[in-house]
């Protein structure tokens, strides 16, 4: 599949709630076609990054850019660090994949029958055939993150998003599901995930920013995970300081 | 004993204009109340139902029982209500909850005073509890004219508030019409409690809407059968309820709503999804 890829291209962004920043002075470039891991401590500001691109979250300063897929009215697939879906919603996991037809189906728009086929073809491809009609309720942890691996398929976009989306899921179920990410990596789509797993993160991502607040270092994974950057990674301080002055860092 | 049935309506007017409103009630205000249950918003629909009393109080300061200026006074009320209540709780750290039942409590108070300005105990009675045997044509229509513009927009919405029930980051992230759609439905929760009000009054208004819905979910997992249940369960407390306030002599809104209340503890006895009943004796468990 042909798709334009898409550049991720951060300017001095600093993201953060009120005035206090989770990360501050980014600057750089996630490369159209790559495969990132985004790495760090707890509070290290990972997530509130993935919001900053996605655009939930605006910048308090600077600016992130998608560069190449403007033209692409649905860029940005984002998978969410899992609690937010209401489980208990009287809804199917068929429907629930579906959704990801939304860019091509909005508001109103049926699903056709060539839409059928890609829906089937997504719940194949990470292994809930015969789930279709099962409520979401009754999905296991690792099903539910199947469903919505297939529902990222669905949106077919050039940049995906994926927050922790292998937490507190089995090997099987993750060995699949990074199956699936290759193949995203292999289409020269930009994949961007946060990520624990070290040893997943040197088996199959490439690139690789590490980040406590603010990068720490960025580019070939094995050269940004030695023990050194990390060791700096884990000294970043997570509670902030009440008394923090205006940063002025920058401003010059 | 059939003939108790349906010798009421077949003999009064005002018992057939009434099953009218309430159906018209129903098809309107069911969906809307399985939506506010999916939507965890149960309890707004009972604020939102109490908000209407000031406006709709102001409207007979000026006009006395008037359809259109108590109809107009209801629906500012609502929307003031749920605007300032939904600001307050996105920019201040009061959750909603909380500012919602300010709301209620502030309009209950307010509405009450303004009724007892002009009027006398009757037509505070008039408008807590609603009238529903004296609809006239107008008030008919305009209950027929709410549902009709409810069941039309809740077709054009539903994928949008589906999608936002589940999972409303994933609609931020790939669409702007989760806020529209948010207020819209609000938009359409007001209306229909203004509908209601003038048959059952700002106190009952609400339990056409979310006895039936509460019902249905004990008899299906799934979101359309839900809404068309909800509406049957309306449509046929309703009628049993004219029917018991007619046969006993009992107050015809209040008969309506407690019918309703009927079919909603039967179903969570016996319902199928999570019924008392079924939970107590779910059978052995089976094999795969």
């Amino acid at each position: 599949m042909s798709l334009p890829s898409a550049a991720i291209r951060f300017d001095e962004v600093t993201l953060g709630y009120g005035r206090r920043p989770a990360v501050h002075h980014l600057d750089g470039e996630i490369a159209p076609g790559s495969l990132t891991a985004v790495v760090g401590p707890n509070g290290a500001g990972k997530s509130t990054l993935l919001k900053g691109i996605v655009g939930t979250l605006r910048p308090l300063e600077g600016r992130i850019r998608l560069t190449g897929a403007s033209a692409s009215d649905a860029p940005i697939a984002y998978l969410p660090q899992a609690a937010e879906i209401d489980r208990s919603f009287p809804l199917s996991v068929y429907d629930l994949v579906a959704m990801g037809l939304w860019s091509r189906a909005g508001l109103f728009g049926g699903i056709g029958a060539k839409n059928r086929t890609r829906i089937e073809q997504a719940l194949a491809a990470v292994g809930l055939i015969g789930f279709e009609r099962r409520p979401i309720s009754t999905l296991s942890g690792g099903q539910m993150q199947r469903a919505l691996f297939a529902r990222l398929l669905l949106q077919d976009a050039p940049v995906i998003l994926l927050d922790e989306p292998f937490t507190a899921i089995d090997a099987k179920t993750t060995a699949d599901l990074l199956g699936v990410v290759r193949r995203w990596h292999d289409e020269s789509r930009t994949v961007v995930a946060v990520l624990h797993d070290l040893d997943t993160v040197r088996r199959i991502f490439p690139q690789t920013l590490l980040i406590a607040r603010e990068p720490v270092a960025w580019g070939e994974t094995e050269a940004v995970l030695s023990a050194e950057n990390l060791l700096r990674a884990r000294r970043m301080v997570e509670a902030y300081d009440p008394h923090a002055a205006a940063c002025e860092r920058g401003a010059a | 004993m059939i003939e108790l049935l349906y010798s009421p309506f077949a003999e009064f007017d005002f018992m057939r204009r009434a099953l009218v409103g309430v159906i018209a009630i129903a098809l309107g205000g069911g969906p809307i109340g399985v939506f506010l249950m999916l939507r965890r918003m149960s309890l707004t629909g009972d604020v939102m139902a109490h908000a209407i009393l000031p406006g709709a109080a102001i409207g007979y300061l000026f006009a006395g029982l008037s359809l259109p200026a108590m109809t107009v006074g209801g629906l500012f009320a609502g929307v003031i209500v749920a605007v300032a209540a939904g600001l307050i709780s996105r920019f201040t750290a009061l959750k909603e909850d909380a500012s919602l039942a300010a709301f209620y409590l502030l309009s209950l108070a307010l509405g009450v005073t303004i009724v007892s300005l002009r009027g006398s105990n009757v037509d505070l009675l008039h408008v807590l509890f609603g009238t529903v045997l004296a609809l006239d044509d107008s008030t008919l229509l305009l209950l027929a004219g709410i549902s009709t513009v409810t069941v039309l927009a809740l077709a054009v919405l539903y994928r949008p508030l589906v999608v936002e029930c589940v999972d409303p980051t994933f609609l931020r992230s790939v669409s702007r019409a989760g806020t529209p759609t948010h207020l819209i439905f609000l938009g359409l929760v007001v209306l229909n409690l203004v509908g209601g009000f003038h048959a059952l009054g700002t106190l009952l208004a609400v339990g056409l809407m979310m006895l039936p819905a509460a019902a249905s979910r004990f008899w299906s997992s799934d979101i359309t059968m839900m809404m068309i249940l909800s509406v049957l369960i309306g449509i046929a407390s309703g009628f049993g309820g004219l029917l018991l306030s007619f046969h006993a002599e009992l107050p015809a809104g209040p008969a309506v709503i407690l019918t309703a209340g009927a079919v909603y503890g039967a179903s969570v006895a016996f319902g199928r999804e999570g019924g008392l009943l079924w939970l107590a004796w779910p059978g052995k468990h089976l094999e795969a």
